[in-house]
């Protein structure tokens, strides 16, 4: 594990202890396994002609004209250079010194471009860089915005399992708000009061009645599942004009920002939601590591007896993280049928507060790290519906396993043991 | 079978660290001795008890399921425009409403008055128990995973896994009957088996949370039965383009109890075995000692000399190996006509709930998956009958399940005496927690 452990050798009876820290192998490993994997594909499918990558999103000033490389050149040459940066973390990891974070991200570039060169090959469709990234936050804002409202929870000692349901009926909640209001506004508040509702219910279960936090979850979701599509098969189906066909948040285009190219039009020309999540995520980075509020919550989460002792007050503490964490997975619901469709659909969620309860775990309950998590997770997606536009020779099944095995290969080689808030799941009964 | 085998060696590897501890296991569901007048003590228990709660917890989900049916039925809605004219209309509206409903769930899932044979009445019965057969199974599933301290989400992908091997052995190979069936299950179970022995493995070697890896292999197994069924030659049923198997050949279907025209088949038996085998295992043997230790307290089981690490992927596999059950009567006897990607019809998370209502000990688990199986079959009844649509029945299913995890509230509503000593209500807390 790459925990620091302290070793007690000689020196350590005149006092001083050595800090050994122990380097694991395991960021070696999955370089070489991504290489190994990329050598398998290149050298035993190869393919012929140009790949071409299209730069620019469409709305920038300054249009990227596409890039046209020899695919297979690329390929190889993208082969050589993981296996040298393979071979540098291998050579680190011997010398006992940590491989630098920036070797991962070159790596993973160089991985994608050898890649997506390597699908792209000679197809009549450009591999579309811009909308790549674009689509990732796309794909990516429900899961980030359930993955941080699952941190506050867990940072304050409870466990919500019920993400999804904080997702779907906020959806619901939204779409039908956002319909009968016409308004958007008037539903992404409706959506966000309907997650914290689910909160409030998931509250009164497990700190006011004590029940099992995993229990409450779970049954949760079953429940926002049976009512959300009882109502919508009864009520929104015969009247979708009345209820369920809401008018959605329109682009905004940022000024400048989105003028840059490559990224500009993919990040800064999305709806409010979108810019609601840019501030949100630095927002709770802030409060939960820089404020009392945040501070307090922590304490609650690790140690509910001692914050008790010094006088914070258990239980009220967790309700406030409970429905502040609600009404912020409620804008990731509404973001549903205000933003992606303009309705409400059965079950539309479709698992997403599980990826983001995944991402809680795999973010090991930081906001900004569950972010990226969300983030990966919303690129593989992207990527997969990018192979399937150049049509690379992958079943489409496959690409569309992607995201899973990423996360899970992820999960397993590069994360590995991840330590929950010590009081994370269990109730709080003062003595 | 292979569920029965599967604890063997291991029980062999800890017999003798758990041993003798297994017979100084705490029986954490004692009951509390009670001095005082026995009856009395008796009747607290019932009203006040697990019991009383159960019942109330029912009746709080049945009402509020007729709040909805209520709410959103038409006429209802029309008489309410003037209920304070002729509030009678209204009333009656919602009587009828709720009456025919409930009428309907009941006729089918219990008891048919319309039939002319006792067969004919019995036969709702006889399909909530084949509803309830996957049912139990994956919820046995759960509940040795809960025992373990493992959640395991994973129970659409084992089920998935199961329903290819039992499915792919059922209708691709030519074998006498008995032995086809025999072997369509055994691949089936340890299909499933496999899957969950995944995130098993994964979590012991690298401490990968189970969480995560079982929801990564749900949606892997999908999109891999998906590409088996897409892909000609491989599970499609040849001369289709349709993603579904062919049907399954007479040999390996799981017979019928009762004659043909009777739906319950011999999966419902494969169900009470797994049931008994779940206690055996758990109850009376040193492997679901180890299991039940590891979930109690993994750091004290590790002192107490169990491999923490090899208990879990062992876990994992028995609960797989339940999920593969029901994968395989899923297969072989419900759906026998061929399958495709919807074959696990969302009982891995059903089974959830199920093992939560059972309280993870496998009677409870029993009783639990029958209902959800009446539940089931009476609410397709109701949907066809009375056009209400069949999440409804998800809706009571969850609120009992969630009234019957929080029972002070229920006293609380029904005003119900709460049982015994501050001691004995500590204890329901504990075994709601378990």
């Amino acid at each position: 594990m790459s925990a620091p452990t302290t070793v007690p050798d000689e020196q350590s009876v005149s006092g001083q202890l050595r800090h050994v820290e122990v380097i694991s192998k395991k960021f070696a490993v999955v370089l070489t396994a991504a290489t190994v994997v990329l050598l398998a594909i290149v050298g035993l499918v190869p393919r012929e002609g140009e790949a071409r990558f299209r730069l620019s999103g469409g709305s920038e000033a300054l249009q990227i004209p596409s890039i046209a490389v020899p695919a297979m050149p690329l390929a190889w040459a993208s082969v050589v250079i993981c296996v040298v940066l393979a071979a540098v973390s291998w050579v680190l990891w011997r010398s006992g010194r940590r491989t630098p974070w920036y070797v991962g991200i070159v790596f993973a570039v160089v991985f994608l471009a050898g890649f997506l060169g390597w699908a792209g090959a000679g197809s009549s469709n450009d591999v579309p860089i811009s909308n790549l990234i674009g689509s990732s936050i796309l794909l990516a804002v429900p899961i980030i915005f359930g993955a941080l409202g699952g941190t506050i929870g867990e940072r304050a000692g409870v466990v919500n399992i019920a993400i999804e349901g904080q997702l779907l009926g906020s959806a619901f909640v939204a779409a039908v708000v956002g319909t009968m209001t016409q308004s958007p506004w008037a539903g992404l508040l409706a959506g966000m009061f309907a997650g914290a509702l689910v909160a409030l219910v998931l509250g009164v279960f497990t700190i006011t009645y004590r029940v099992d936090q995993v229990i409450v979850g779970v049954v949760l979701n079953v429940l926002v599942l049976g009512l959300t599509s009882f109502i919508y098969s009864q009520v929104l189906v015969p009247q979708a004009d009345l209820y369920n066909s809401t008018e959605r948040f329109p682009k905004v285009s940022i000024p400048v920002l989105s003028e840059i190219p490559i990224i500009g039009s993919a990040l800064f020309h999305q709806s409010v939601i979108v810019y609601l999540l840019y501030l949100t995520v630095p927002a709770i980075w802030f409060a939960m590591f820089r404020t009392r509020w945040g501070l307090r919550l922590r304490a609650v989460g690790e140690h509910p007896l001692a914050a008790d002792t010094v006088g914070i007050k258990v239980k009220s503490v967790r309700y406030r993280a409970l429905l502040v964490a609600g009404a912020i997975v409620g804008m990731g619901g509404a973001y549903y049928t205000l933003v992606s469709v303009s309705g409400f659909g059965k079950n539309m969620t479709a698992g997403a507060g599980f990826i983001a309860l995944a991402a809680v775990i795999f973010g090991k309950w930081d906001p900004i790290k569950a972010t990226l998590a969300g983030l990966l997770f919303g690129f593989s997606t992207a990527l997969a519906s990018a192979m399937s536009i150049v049509q690379a020779p992958v079943p489409s099944q496959f690409m569309l396993m992607l995201p899973y095995v990423v996360t899970l290969l992820a999960v397993a080689g590069l994360i590995g043991k991840s330590r929950a808030p010590a009081a994370s799941g269990t109730a709080y009964v003062k003595e | 079978m292979s569920t029965t085998e599967n604890p063997r060696p291991a029980g062999d590897d800890h017999s003798l660290a758990t041993t003798p501890g297994t017979s100084a296991a705490p029986a954490p569901t004692a009951p509390v001795g009670e001095p005082e007048n026995r009856f009395s003590t008796a009747w607290r228990e019932i009203v006040g008890g697990s019991w009383g709660v159960s019942v109330g917890a029912v009746i709080l989900a049945l009402l509020a399921g007729a709040v909805m049916i209520a709410g959103t039925d038409e006429t209802v809605r029309q008489t309410a425009t003037y209920f304070f004219s002729k509030p009678g209309d209204m009333l009656s509206a919602v009587w009828t409403t709720v009456r025919d409903a409930y009428g309907a769930l009941l006729r089918g899932a219990i008891w048919n008055p319309a039939g002319d044979t006792l067969l004919e009445n019995i036969r709702p019965l006889a399909t909530s128990l084949t509803y309830a057969t996957p049912l139990i199974a994956a919820g046995l599933g759960l509940a040795i995973g809960f025992r373990a301290g493992l959640f395991n989400i994973g129970g659409q992908g084992q089920m998935i896994l199961a329903a290819i091997g039992a499915g792919w052995v059922g209708f691709a190979l030519d074998l006498p009957a008995g032995l086809h069936l025999v072997l369509a299950i055994v691949i089936g179970v340890a299909a499933g088996a496999l899957w969950a022995g995944i995130a098993g493995l994964l979590k012991a070697a690298t401490g990968a949370h189970e969480v995560i890896t079982t929801i990564m292999l749900n949606h892997t197994a999908y999109y891999l039965l998906f590409f088996l069924l897409a892909t000609p030659g491989l599970l499609q049923a040849p001369g289709s383009a349709n993603p579904k198997t062919p049907p399954m050949k007479e040999t390996a279907i799981l017979p019928n109890l009762f004659g043909t025209g009777f739906p319950l088949h011999a999966g419902f038996l494969l169900a009470l075995v797994a049931v008994a085998v779940t206690w055996w295992l758990l109850e009376r043997s040193s492997l679901g000692f180890s299991f039940r230790a590891v979930g109690e307290n993994p750091k004290a089981a590790r002192v107490a000399g169990i491999d923490v690490k090899r208990t879990t992927v062992y876990s994992m596999l028995v609960s797989g190996a339940m999920l593969g059950v029901a994968g395989a009567t899923q297969v072989l006897g419900t759906s026998t006509t061929g399958f495709s990607t919807d074959v696990d019809a969302g009982m891995g998370f059903d089974a959830i709930t199920v093992a939560l209502l059972g309280r993870s000990t496998p009677l409870g688990t029993l009783g639990a998956g029958i209902l959800f199986g009446a539940f089931k079959s009476g609410g397709a009844t109701m949907q066809a009958a009375e056009t209400i649509p069949i999440e409804i029945v998800t809706v009571i299913q969850s609120l009992i399940v969630l009234f019957i995890a929080a029972p002070p509230l229920v006293r609380a509503i029904f005003r119900l005496p709460t049982p015994g000593t501050a001691k004995a209500a500590r204890r329901v807390r504990k075994e709601v927690a378990a």
